[in-house]
């Protein structure tokens, strides 16, 4: 368990909720939801869902810490924002979701080897690399996340999808070395470090 | 008399009229079968040369009976207002040319259709009298409100505002009622974000300061006798004293009490000091003086409590309140504010199924309860369990699992029931048990629970207000709120439904207006409504009565009271003008001025009746006017087609039919007859309440005539018919014409 | 009309040699006719998209969008910027916003910022090219343009999601906004206005995390676009584009389906439909090819 996680424990020992308004991003708006369920008859791919939203808002009032954070619920979110559009009481639910997952990676609870966790880093590393997405790199490491061998199988079962690609010229194997880029990326890494910085010493602060 | 009556007939051409009906017949028809003296004609009898003409024949022709031939009688009211004449109207647009399609295979039946309506018109006349108040009545302004909570205050105030004199009675020795304890109020301005101060101290300084506003504390009725315009209501003091007030109109706002929470023994409510209602948490708001609430048992602040929703009340068990009382919800939030502004950080949950927030501000007033950290959980409690910490039990309904939580105190949102007096039908309908012993025993099994008289009314039919549904008190929910079946008597607040205190101080304006309006009526001798303004009232000739007393028992306004020997006694200002009791008496002496047994049977007997081979048949159409005539007036301006051998009456109200219409209908020849009344079950919608009811018990009767006519029953239809029933009302008629088509015309006609 | 100048945001995806490099080319000959003039955003970066969340976090993701609209301010002083991609523009417009309510958030983004020397005003609007489409040129403005009618063909509306929520095209409803089918209608092509796909998700990124999850969605999709009838999809949305079209081999060997479906963007019709021709469309772009695009480009 890692320490932060730890010291958020100790701190909002009696309240998950306090804790969520404090460490999440719009988790202040938690409160306001009054499970009328729209959105979790909203969401694409709800039926994939352990915990729907309105089962989490639910579950963070009702102080159920290590089944929300432990939850690879949240990570089902295809940032569609249906339930936003839909939510009779405003709340800006795509990014609680955003919010409580961040927030469980960062306190080291996601599920090992979920899927779009695992991507969503390799997307930040990637465009972190150049200021820009490189995607053929991007798909590669996808391809090869769970070692060389799974790589080789997902590989080929998008070959042709890659071969289809290229074809239209919507795929360029050069990409695979340099590509495109900011000018200058150690400037924006200087800035994004920053800002993690910032946000960091947030967290820190909440302790 | 007979002989200072002057006929006049009028026939309008306008609106089409005179394109598809050949006006020189009608006129024809109008004197000679009609006998009216005089008839003219007119190209817009609604236009103003048109109404100064019957105006000008009037006053100098001294015209008594006006009958107007144009458009139906609920079109252009205001033109053809004469007051000071008997007047009837045929109704030749909505009853004939725009129900029957304007082709010439269909001329003949349309005029026919026409003449008919004219000479029934003209019959009906002949057998009318012009309405003349009784003299009965005077204006007395004094306005007697019962209950010195909010709503009787509000109600005293509004009255006392528009220039009317208010005796205020409370029972107990202070005004301010149930809600006059309480810490705050649900806020019923914007932003709703937080409870409201109090508004009872301020009204009672008002109050003591209006002059208009007499205040009788410690007080309650004693009898009530008389009508509107002429109550006699006998106060009695605590202290024996009494005094006797001669009131105009009254306003009921006896209020709610507490549902009885020892009814829940799975709260543990009589285990535990610590399990509260609300009604009593507001106690310990107030005593906790602007410091923490302390929990009662030990005195200890409260550091987390639970507030259960629906307890007792929405549930279908033996003991609880079906009904929801509407503003539990919007009570529990506030008092879980409570909370949050006095206990710090207390933890607060609401544990709600359903959670409802009526109201203009009910749902902000929601989310700043929600701002202000209030925990709501949708789960729904089965259990507490008592002890130093209490637990509550209960159903997680969105996690769907059983789980429980401790606090150190609990509150039970538990429901409003009203302060009825005791329902005055209970032992009416006891009159229906012919063995004695066992009616005397329901009576006092009925006696024994009965809540005590609120108004002691001196009527035939009890002492109190009716009710409706689970003991409330009366009130015409659909389309007449306040409106009781107690003429000038008034029911106001939640006495007579569930309510808050801003829906209750607009229930105690209305009431208030409504009373006024109800004093101010009976000094003129006219009527209440719905027929407001209508000076005819019924009269009976006691040379005929066998004192079958079903008029004083039908009357569904309690309007008849019973003589020493046992004659109905007419109290002219409770009446509604709705004719139930003449359609009930049995020998058809009770009548009014304008409407009687008489002038509907001379409508039906002056309808001609074809000869048999003809084949044309005839239907009658009782349609009570309130609803189904008018639904009929709409589907024919919407072109709906009505079967040309049909023929409407319209009547007051389906009570006001007598079994002698029908009887001597079908004797008369008629194949087929319809009638159609207002909806009479618990939702119902008629006007005059329980005469839709009564005549449907009465008509149950009609197939004995039948059969005693060797008549098919299916030639007699009842139905319920609402406004919105265009395309259904006509269609009833056509059906009835498909079946006399089906089973062949009456071997009556002759 | 005279001239619109807007500061361009292409995004990554547009990049040459790209997912969706030929929704940049059809973009430009479309604005060329309407002219239109872009003027790219100098050294923008990637805006972190509907997935970066996961990796970034909140403040760095908002800054990455901050400093593309810094660059817009300083360089395209004055322009509003707009977007091609649905990601793109939402990233952005929603960091402006953020950036805009919360004071705090707002100062923390410009002290990154100053890292590099970067100052974030937030004074300048984002847009969506499908907004100047509707709000400045307007659907006669673009049936004007016309050319060669698209006649004959009839064309499934695809709005997606995030074109559409939670800002969508003013005046637009969430559950069914009409703007493409007025476009395809405008372009001279016969729309389904009752396509009842039109706002269903298509899995976005997670087309590239949860395959199967996503395409079982894709499929959906698809299916409708087949049951109305339509020749082919049109798109406002990059990731529309490819997860709709690129997926359809392995849908049809999964599910034993037999989609052939082309996906085109509205700039496509546009340009063929402004008589240009198939290059400039980009049509040699597509995986599954739109032939009768192709036809008509090369009458
Ligand atoms: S935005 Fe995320 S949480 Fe909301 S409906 Fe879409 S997938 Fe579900
Ligand atoms: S739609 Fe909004 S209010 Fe309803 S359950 Fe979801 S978050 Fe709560
Ligand atoms: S939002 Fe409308 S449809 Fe949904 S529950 Fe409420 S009233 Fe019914
Ligand atoms: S409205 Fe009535 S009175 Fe007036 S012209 Fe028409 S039918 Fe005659
Ligand atoms: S007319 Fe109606 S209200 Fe009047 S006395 Fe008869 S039954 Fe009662
Ligand atoms: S119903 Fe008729 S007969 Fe009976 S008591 Fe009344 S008036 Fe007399």
């Amino acid at each position: 368990m890692s320490d932060l996680n730890t010291s958020m424990i100790e701190k909002y020992r009696s309240s998950f909720l306090k804790e969520v308004e404090a460490n999440v991003e719009e988790g202040e708006w938690v409160k306001m939801c009054m499970q009328c369920g729209v959105c979790s008859g909203s969401c694409p791919l709800g039926k994939h869902w352990d915990h729907p939203p309105q089962e989490i808002f639910m579950m963070i009032r009702a102080n159920k810490r290590e089944e929300v954070l432990g939850s690879d619920s949240m990570w089902m979110c295809t940032s569609c924002y249906n339930c936003i559009a839909r939510c009779p009481r405003g709340l800006p639910i795509t990014h609680i979701m955003h919010g409580l997952a961040v927030y469980s990676k960062r306190l080291g609870l996601t599920p090992k080897k979920q899927p779009t966790a695992e991507f969503s880093q390799i997307f930040w590393d990637n465009l972190m690399k150049k200021g820009r997405v490189n995607e053929l790199k991007l798909g590669l490491s996808m391809n090869f996340k769970d070692g060389f061998g799974e790589g080789v199988k997902n590989a080929m079962a998008n070959q042709k999808l890659g071969q289809n690609m290229m074809k239209a010229k919507r795929m360029n194997p050069m990409e695979a070395f340099g590509g495109h880029g900011v000018k200058s990326p150690g400037d924006l890494q200087k800035i994004i470090k920053k800002a993690q910085e910032i946000e960091e010493s947030k967290i820190q602060a909440a302790k | 008399m007979a002989d200072d009556k002057k006929f006049a007939g009028y026939i309008c051409t306008g609106c089409g009229i005179g394109d598809r009906l050949d006006a020189s017949t009608l006129e024809q028809v109008a004197t000679r079968d009609g006998k009216m003296q005089s008839c003219k004609q007119s190209e817009m009898l609604c236009g103003a040369e048109g109404v100064q003409m019957i105006k000008d024949d009037i006053a100098n022709d001294s015209v008594t009976h006006v009958m107007i031939a144009a458009c139906s009688r609920r079109a252009k009211v205001e033109a053809f207002n004469f007051t000071d004449v008997a007047l009837t109207r045929a109704n030749l647009r909505e009853g004939v040319i725009w129900v029957r399609p304007d082709t010439d295979e269909n001329t003949e039946t349309t005029q026919e259709m026409a003449d008919d309506y004219i000479r029934m018109a003209c019959a009906e006349l002949k057998a009318m009298n012009k309405p003349a108040p009784s003299g009965e009545q005077e204006l007395n302004k004094n306005i007697l409100v019962v209950g010195g909570g909010i709503t009787g205050m509000t109600a005293a105030l509004e009255a006392a505002a528009a220039g009317y004199p208010v005796h205020l009675v409370e029972k107990s020795g202070a005004l301010g009622g149930a809600v006059g304890g309480y810490y705050k109020v649900i806020p019923t301005r914007s932003p709703y974000a937080e409870p409201a101060e109090n508004p009872v101290p301020a009204m009672i300084e008002t109050i003591e300061a209006n002059d208009k506003i007499t205040v009788h504390l410690h007080s309650t009725i004693a009898k009530t006798d008389g009508a509107p315009g002429r109550f006699s209501v006998e106060l009695a003091t605590e202290s024996g004293s009494s005094q006797t007030l001669s009131i105009g109109a009254m306003v009921q706002a006896s209020g709610w009490k507490p549902y009885d929470a020892n009814q829940l023994p799975e709260f543990a409510y009589d285990k535990s000091a610590d399990v509260v209602t609300n009604h009593e948490l507001e106690a310990l708001a107030v005593a906790a003086n602007g410091g923490p609430i302390k929990r009662p048992s030990d005195g200890k602040e409260v550091k987390s409590v639970c507030f259960i929703q629906n307890a007792g009340q929405c549930s279908d068990k033996e003991g609880h309140l079906s009904y929801f009382s509407g503003v539990t919800d919007l009570i529990s939030i506030k008092q879980a504010m409570y909370f949050k502004e006095l206990n710090g950080d207390c933890d607060t949950t609401i544990l709600f199924d359903n959670l409802r927030t009526p109201g203009a501000g009910g749902e902000d007033f929601y989310r700043a309860g929600q701002q202000a950290m209030v925990t709501f959980s949708k789960g729904i409690a089965s259990e507490v369990v008592a002890g130093d910490s209490l637990t509550v039990k209960f159903q997680d309904k969105i996690l769907n699992e059983e789980t429980e939580m401790a606090c150190d105190l609990v509150v039970l949102a538990t429901g409003m029931e009203p302060n009825s007096g005791p329902d005055p039908y209970a032992l009416l309908a006891l009159e229906e048990i012919e063995d004695l012993d066992e009616r005397a025993k329901k009576q006092e099994e009925i006696i024994a629970v009965a809540p005590p008289s609120i108004l002691n009314l001196e009527y035939r039919q009890g002492t109190d207000l009716p009710h409706l549904k689970n003991g409330f008190t009366d009130s015409h929910f659909i389309c007449f709120p306040y409106e009781t079946r107690r003429t000038g008597i008034y029911a106001v607040g939640p006495v007579r439904r569930p309510m808050d205190i801003q829906q209750a101080r607009d229930d105690a304006t209305g009431g208030a207006m409504k009373a006024i309006q109800a004093a101010e009526n009976a000094g003129k001798g006219r009527a209440a409504h719905p027929r407001s303004g209508d000076l005819s009232f019924p009269t009976f000739r006691k040379e005929g009565c066998t004192q079958c007393k079903r008029c004083t028992v039908e009357c569904p306004f309690g309007a008849i009271n019973e003589d020493e020997e046992g004659y109905p006694m007419y109290n002219e200002s409770r009446c509604r003008r709705c004719g139930t009791c003449m359609g009930a008496c049995p020998v058809r002496v009770i009548s009014f001025e304008n409407y009687s047994v008489n002038t509907v049977n001379e409508q039906i007997k002056n309808c001609e009746i074809p000869e048999e081979w003809d084949e044309k048949p005839r239907i009658l159409v009782l349609a009570c006017e309130n609803d189904a005539y008018p639904a009929l007036d709409q589907a024919a301006q919407a072109g709906v087609e009505v079967n040309p051998w049909a023929r409407v009456v319209p009547i007051r109200c389906l009570g006001s039919v007598s079994l002698s219409w029908v009887t001597d209908a079908l004797n008369s020849g008629y194949d087929g007859i319809v009638l159609m009344g207002c909806r009479r079950d618990d939702d119902y919608q008629c006007h005059f309440v329980r005469g839709s009811a009564m005549a449907a018990e009465r008509m149950s009767k009609v197939g004995d005539t039948l059969e005693s006519l060797n008549l098919e029953p299916e030639r007699v239809e009842l139905y319920e018919v609402a406004i919105t029933d265009i395309q259904r009302a006509p269609q009833l008629i056509n059906d009835m014409a498909d079946t006399v088509e089906k089973i062949g015309l009456s071997p009556f006609k002759f | 009309m005279a001239k619109i100048e807007l500061s361009f945001y292409p995004g990554c995806s547009s990049q040459k040699g790209a997912t969706s490099s030929n929704y940049l080319v059809s973009a430009q000959t479309m604005c060329e006719e309407l002219d239109i003039q872009l003027n790219e955003i100098p050294d923008w970066n990637c805006c972190g998209a509907s997935i970066g969340y996961g990796g970034g976090g909140e403040l760095p993701r908002l800054t990455l969008s901050a400093r593309n609209i810094a660059l817009s301010e300083e360089h395209n002083k004055g322009q509003e910027i707009v977007a091609t991609c649905a990601a793109c523009w939402l990233s952005t417009r929603e960091a402006k916003e953020r950036l805009h309510e919360d004071e705090q958030m707002f100062k923390d983004a410009n002290a990154a910022l100053s890292e590099a020397g970067l100052k974030y005003e937030g004074e300048a609007n984002v847009r969506h090219m499908v907004e100047v489409l509707v709000e400045d040129i307007g659907f006669d403005g673009i049936k004007e343009k016309v050319k060669k009618p698209l006649e004959g063909l009839k064309i499934a509306g695809y709005v997606g999601c995030q074109t559409n929520r939670p800002f969508g095209i003013a005046g637009e409803s969430f559950e069914n906004p009409m703007y493409l089918d007025n476009i395809v209608d405008a372009v001279g092509a016969e729309s389904i206005p009752t396509y009842e796909k039109k706002v269903q998700c298509c899995g976005g990124a997670l087309a590239f995390s949860e395959p199967e999850k996503s395409q079982e969605m894709i499929k959906g999709i698809l299916e409708a676009a087949y049951d109305n009838g339509a020749d082919m999809i049109v798109t406002p949305c990059p990731l529309c584009q490819a997860n709709t079209e690129i997926y359809q081999d392995q849908i049809n060997e999964k599910y034993g389906t037999k989609f052939k479906m082309p996906i085109v963007y509205y700039s496509t019709l546009m340009s063929v439909a402004f008589g240009r021709s198939a290059k400039d469309a980009a049509l040699d772009g597509h995986v599954i090819p739109a032939k009768q695009l192709e036809e008509i480009a090369n009458k």
